[in-house]
């Protein structure tokens, strides 16, 4: 069973019917013993960092995601998951997971594109990868997928080793991160078609050693 | 870098589709669900639907439609059209959609905006314009103005002024129609949508005149717009989407290839 950790961020839905349509058992969920119990985790969510932070303290979901980061299950972030697992966020200064090394930083606001229009923030729409290093969960993936994403916010993970992905929006920022049995993407592949599925698909079959 | 991004724009009425695809050997389908699975597959970027039933006791049909497209379709897709309150939102967005779209009950109420960007997150706030040239007065500096009901009524008030207000009210995207250039197919309102585009920091996508790949390219450079709404040209047949993107990618617009 594979739990989707429901802590009132954002359209989880989403994430629980990609996941049934690949075939796979998953239960949205913020009961500790249900997520103790999964066999694999995956934290999505969409909203503000500080609003995040308070909900996962407030029914005990911090620990339970710590917990199975020591446990070596195979946990997914996604989005706004992604920037919780870092140190750190900007927005609304919030101390966050502190699961991987690093800070989460806004967008600079006047950022231009090649041709010297503006690009707006929040980052929205699709936009492919680069350097994807090889790693179970990206198999198959290539330069020219492309991903949907939405946020204001990128993760800076202070290890490039940590680094699976980067991607090109005014600045390159770490659009995959990851290390041990943690992979997190700022992107949504519940809402990327074709390449999204196939990734959300490698992620449930992913046994890291 | 970021794609430009196609959106067709599927219409709504009591759980069909008032104008279903046509294709050239004459097939219809009028089913919204089939017609959703049908664009995700020939590669659209995102869905728009407008629910134009008229009747309020009929919206748990459209309720219906979205909850079943979500089961179908893994690309992000937009809801509007009778967007009223707080619930209504809710009530989209659990179903399943992305997004919501308002933008009658947006102008009349523009609190809406600001509690729907707290309770669910600006990227989930689409401000819906109809917006009409008037020419350029006091009340009116930029000479457009925004218009409701089906574009009948006149708001007295400035698109560009309103677009700027509704970005600080938390609007996340705005999606800019003309209501001189829909149902023409003569090409996208240019000079609006980049006087719209230029001067707020949110994602705005073009709608109203598309009639064929060109009308893209247009307001996707000089129209300045991120997103592109298209609906007869794909709707009956005479273009479909990967022809619309191998156009632009010919023209050096950055499109999503390879879906």
């Amino acid at each position: 069973m594979i739990a989707i950790i429901d802590y009132d961020a954002g359209n989880l839905a989403s994430v629980e019917r990609a996941v049934s349509y690949l075939g796979f058992k998953c239960i949205v969920t913020n009961n500790i013993k249900t997520i103790a119990g999964s066999e694999r985790i995956i934290f999505p969510g969409v909203g503000a960092a500080g609003a995040a932070m308070d909900s996962l303290k407030r029914l005990g979901l911090d620990s339970a995601i710590k917990q199975a980061v020591i446990d070596g299950k195979p946990i997914l972030g996604i989005c706004l998951g992604t920037q919780i697992i870092m140190e750190y966020s900007e927005e609304n200064e919030t101390a966050c997971l502190k699961i991987i090394d690093g800070f989460v930083k806004a967008f600079p606001p006047d950022m231009k594109s090649e041709d010297g229009s503006r690009l707006k923030i929040p980052h929205m729409g699709w936009n492919g990868l680069k350097n994807i290093k090889k790693h179970p969960v990206l198999s198959g993936l290539n330069e020219d997928d492309e991903f949907y994403f939405v946020h204001g916010y990128y993760p800076y993970p202070t290890d490039s080793e940590h680094i699976l992905g980067t991607t090109d929006y005014g600045i390159f920022f770490a659009s995959v991160i990851g290390f041990n049995n943690i992979i997190a993407t700022q992107f949504h592949p519940e809402k990327s078609g074709r390449p999204g599925l196939s990734l959300l698909k490698n992620f449930c079959m992913w046994n890291p050693c | 870098m970021l794609s430009k991004r196609i959106i067709p724009c599927l219409d709504v009425r009591g759980g069909t589709t008032t104008k279903g695809i046509r294709f050239k050997n004459n097939v219809d389908i009028g089913d919204p669900v089939e017609m959703a699975r049908f664009y995700y597959e020939a590669g659209a970027d995102e869905l728009v639907f407008y629910d134009i039933t008229a009747s309020h006791e009929k919206r748990n049909i459209m309720i219906d439609v979205v909850r079943r497209v979500a089961e179908t379709i893994f690309i992000p897709f937009s809801v509007g059209g009778g967007i009223r309150d707080i619930d209504d939102m809710r009530n989209v967005l659990l179903a399943g959609a992305e997004k919501v779209s308002i933008n009658s009950a947006a102008v009349k109420h523009p609190e809406i905006i600001s509690k729907g960007a707290e309770a669910f997150g600006s990227q989930c706030i689409v401000l819906g314009m109809d917006v009409k040239y008037v020419g350029e007065s006091v009340k009116i500096p930029s000479g457009y103005e925004i218009v409701i009901n089906g574009g009948r009524k006149y708001m007295g008030i400035d698109a560009l002024k309103w677009a700027i207000e509704a970005e600080k009210l938390g609007a996340g995207e705005i999606c800019l129609n003309s209501i001189d250039a829909d149902g023409t197919q003569d090409g996208y309102e240019l000079k609006l949508t980049s006087l719209i585009s230029e001067n707020v920091g949110i994602p705005l996508i073009a709608s109203g005149g598309a009639g064929k790949p060109e009308h893209l390219y247009e307001v996707l450079t000089k129209g300045k717009a991120d997103a592109a709404l298209i609906a007869s040209m794909v709707h009956y047949g005479t273009y479909t989407i990967s022809e619309i993107k191998a156009y632009l990618d010919s023209c050096g617009v950055k499109v999503r290839k390879g879906w």
